[in-house]
């Protein structure tokens, strides 16, 4: 009992006695949090108080220039009834449709992909340190430069089916560019081809932490590669899979530029997303309120996704 | 019987085994073509001439190789009405990339610091606000950017009315070199935090206990250790931002400040004339170049950054 109370005393008489020496130290202990606040008022101000300012902006009735007289969620039910319109499809309805078609085939085709070229080059492949890089370089790339590149490529008149002809296959069409009803699955080409090589990477990293162990005794077991990989392997990569759904589904609702170098949005906008509508909307057609509202759209779907994930994998770790 | 039997087998085993492979390279092949192809045809036709394009095949080596283009994209090709090639917009990003990388990264590296070896109270809420900031749409904060990025430049004017200077205030540049640091604090942070989660919190108690002060610490003990991470996160923020276009073209969509990304796609979307596109390929290439040599060089790197922004915590 007293040596908790001496301990407890102890401090108090020495920094009265020493004030300067107290003021320095008590400055040493907050240093850290001062060098951290400037990043995280930055973050408050920039991201959080501008979410709230752009939500704001979603109820009020602003067209070409803010207006700050809150006039209720009339953009969110012009953008609720637009959602159904689709004959003719409103530029809403095309846009939620393409993020529909586009992020299913986009992240399922990456990660099927990605996995099948992973397990592919785990097969002690000689040249694996040529072929990776080949795999991965298009993630280096601006989505412009990929655009720009596909554009050429799956031009009619000139890229892939003009090579085609060439070669004597006159039948040969392919015009998916500039077809309003397929120009989105061009999208999903350009986008696969960018990031697979990078799930693949993902994949492939995974495979190699795989307990070597476990793998060989499947095999005296009498496994066949088959259903080692099924039951054992793919399993096993799990958390992988979670990884790698994370980063293609917010890189698939966060797809603007691509859709723009690519289709410059798409015969009628057909092959806009909601990041195209919402630029658009609010920088081109005068619409703030009805911008603002579909971006708080897609932040919440975004906030869906990531923050059950971020919860998880923050919390996992106490130390 | 059985000693018959098993050769065969084995042979068997063998050619099984032979099939194998060569379908496994034979795959591997036509992958590695599909990822060159778009790569290979964009090189080719920068090479040729406009005559050779339009009769020729796409995937053909140009017959008689001409620097002309290129030259054409950097000095001379039309970026909507300046006809001054795209050689300003180049030097556009570097001067934006460079400020921006350098001033993320280094935050990034003193809040990675503070958040693992002086923790206090919230620290993981902290981090977690950060993070999630990496994640978030930028349409849902582009608007009011803007705005204050407008506000802020009428204050330049104001200012450099009043003083003759404008501190930087309503530069596209100077602005966006902002936007990129504010946008790529959560990414650098993060990159930082988990490399000095597993440097070994002994050395900085010692350090302490020896009367080191917190940026002692961090200069003497930390920088000198963190070399692998520094050059992830600087070829990850590189990447990210010279590959912009999203705040380029809000920001700095029109004028002379232009960043590369912008001006690549008015050269490729111009209507006007006729269309050049042994030129456009060779602006496409220039844009892409500075981004594929750091991957060449330090691919190594540039994929550890990738992992480590996809693997969280």
């Amino acid at each position: 009992m007293s040596t908790v109370a001496e301990t407890n005393i102890k401090p108090t008489p020495e920094r009265g006695a020493r004030p300067g020496a107290s003021m320095r130290s008590r400055l040493q202990d907050a240093l850290p949090k001062i060098v951290l606040a400037p990043s995280f008022a930055i973050t408050v101000v920039f991201v959080y108080g501008f979410i709230l300012w752009t939500v704001y902006l979603s109820f009020t009735n602003s067209k070409t220039f803010p207006s700050y007289a809150i006039t209720g969620s009339r953009a969110y039910q012009r953008l609720w009834r637009w959602t159904f319109e689709s004959d003719p499809p409103s530029s809403w309805y095309t846009s939620i449709t393409n993020m529909g078609i586009f992020g299913f085939l986009y992240i399922f085709i990456c990660l099927a992909l990605g996995l099948f070229l992973a397990i592919l080059l785990d097969q002690k492949i000689r040249g694996e340190g040529m072929l990776r890089p080949i795999y991965l370089y298009p993630m280096a790339l601006s989505f412009i430069v990929t655009g720009v590149a596909w554009k050429w490529f799956l031009d009619p008149g000139l890229g892939l089916e003009q090579t085609l002809h060439q070669w004597g296959w006159t039948s040969f069409h392919f015009d998916w560019i500039k077809n309003k009803d397929f120009v989105i699955y061009t999208v999903v080409i350009a986008g696969v081809w960018q990031a697979s090589g990078f799930i693949m990477a993902m994949f492939l990293a995974g495979l190699r932490g795989i307990d070597g162990e476990i793998m060989k005794a499947a095999q005296i077991d009498g496994a066949t590669t088959f259903q080692l990989y099924r039951r054992i392997v793919i399993p096993l990569l799990r958390p992988v899979f979670l990884s790698a759904f994370i980063v293609l589904a917010h890189l698939a609702i966060k797809s603007y530029d691509l859709v723009v170098a690519l289709t410059s949005g798409g015969p009628g906008g057909s092959a806009w997303l909601p990041s195209n509508f919402m630029y658009e909307y609010t920088f081109k057609r005068n619409e703030m309120a009805v911008g603002s509202a579909s971006a708080v759209i897609m932040l919440m779907t975004i906030t869906a996704i990531i923050v059950p994930y971020l919860y998880s994998e923050l919390r996992e770790k106490p130390r | 019987m059985s000693v018959i039997a098993t050769p065969a087998r084995q042979r068997t085993g063998v050619s099984a085994r032979t099939v194998n492979r060569i379908v496994i390279y034979g795959l591997l092949a036509l992958f590695a073509l599909f990822y060159l192809m778009p790569l290979f045809v964009m090189l080719v036709t920068s090479f040729k001439t406009m005559e050779e394009i339009q009769n020729g095949n796409m995937l053909t080596l140009p017959q008689a190789p001409t620097f002309e283009p290129w030259a054409k994209a950097w000095g001379e090709t039309c970026v909507g009405l300046t006809c001054a090639g795209i050689k300003g917009y180049f030097w556009n990003s570097i001067k934006m990339v460079v400020p921006a990388v350098l001033i993320s990264t280094l935050l990034g590296a003193l809040n990675g610091y503070v958040l693992t070896k002086w923790r206090f109270r919230g620290h993981t809420l902290v981090f977690g606000l950060m993070l999630f900031a990496c994640f978030i749409p930028f349409q849902s904060v582009l608007l009011p950017m803007a705005t204050i990025l407008g506000s802020l430049g009428r204050f330049g004017v104001t200012l450099r009315n009043a003083t003759g200077l404008s501190f930087g205030l309503g530069n596209p540049t100077v602005n966006l070199v902002f936007v990129h640091v504010v946008y790529g604090l959560g990414f650098t942070t993060l990159f930082f935090r988990n490399y000095y989660e597993a440097f070994p919190t002994e050395l900085i108690k010692a350090a302490q206990v020896d009367g080191a002060s917190f940026f002692q610490i961090f200069r003497r003990i930390m920088l000198p250790n963190s070399m692998p991470i520094f050059v992830v996160t600087v070829i990850y923020q590189f990447t990210n931002i010279w590959n912009d276009f999203l705040f380029a073209s809000a920001y700095a969509g029109t004028g002379d400040a232009m960043p590369m990304t912008v001006a690549l796609n008015n050269v490729v979307n111009t209507s006007t004339g006729v269309v050049e596109y042994n030129v456009n390929m060779a602006a496409a290439m220039i844009a892409a170049l500075p981004t594929l040599l750091v991957y060449v060089v330090a691919g190594r790197y540039f994929v550890r950054g990738l992992m480590a922004g996809a693997v969280k915590g």
